[in-house]
């Protein structure tokens, strides 16, 4: 199952400064670990103690996975991942 | 230093000044590259707090779906503090993940007279600069030092 993955700026240094890169997985799991075979280094920057980060949002097409199974969030091909850092603060 | 049009600072202390006693927040669009605030954007602080702001997670995928479609970037990353200074709390610093924005901080605590201050957050080391606010980018023509409000 390939998949579209959106890189944000702050992650760019992992992928060679791409924007968007191919990924393969049926779940957001699978995914990641896609991406970290390919690009190692990011998945520690998304994922903590097994679950997402909470400075990160996730989106599987248009929905945050967080409303969606999390990690579990199941991904078909041709979907669109996006990573965006959450925008936050005190 | 962060250049900046007067109009867009006014925007920002107005909806500090909105939102208070809640934290406002926004970003100011500007070409990727550029280094030059110009689409002020106001967002809808989520949490409505008085002590934290997040972006709602939907608002925050329009927008960089957006800023990507039009090629700009959030030059400036805006946040007002209610009853503090204008400097990044533990919480904005752990946050921070535009390593190129202008994180831009308001403090409404003084009903008078605004606090404005800009920083860079990288790898979270926080650095001060100056603010420079100019009248237009055209002519890098440099207006006079921000003037606080007097509402
Ligand atoms: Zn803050």
């Amino acid at each position: 199952m390939a998949v579209t993955v959106s890189i944000p700026t702050i992650l760019r240094t992992h992928t060679g400064g791409e924007k968007s890169v191919e990924a393969s997985g049926s779940t957001l799991a699978e995914v990641i670990e896609s991406l970290e075979n390919d690009h190692g280094g990011l998945k520690s920057r998304l994922v903590k103690e097994g679950t997402l980060h909470r400075f990160v949002n996730v989106y599987v097409n248009d929905e945050d996975v967080r409303f969606a199974g999390g990690l579990e969030a199941k991904v078909t091909d041709g979907d669109t991942v996006t990573i965006l850092p959450a925008v936050a603060g005190g | 230093m962060l250049q900046i049009r007067r109009d867009l600072v006014d925007a920002m202390v107005a909806h500090a000044r909105r939102d208070h006693p809640d934290e406002a927040c926004g970003v100011i669009a500007g070409p990727d590259e550029s280094d030059r605030p110009e689409r002020f954007i106001p967002m809808l602080n989520a949490a409505r707090s008085p002590t934290f702001y997040e972006f709602d997670s939907a608002d925050l995928l329009k927008l960089y779906r957006e800023l990507d479609a039009n090629d700009e970037v959030p030059v400036v990353i805006y946040h007002s503090h209610t009853a503090t200074e204008a400097y990044p709390s533990r919480t904005d610093v752990a946050y921070a993940s535009e390593p190129f924005a202008h994180y831009v901080l308001i403090s409404t605590r003084d009903p008078e007279t605004h606090e404005l201050r800009s920083f860079r957050i990288v790898d979270g080391e926080v650095t001060e600069e100056p603010v420079e606010v100019v009248e237009t980018y055209l002519f890098a023509h440099t207006g006079a030092d921000d003037v606080p409000d007097q509402d």
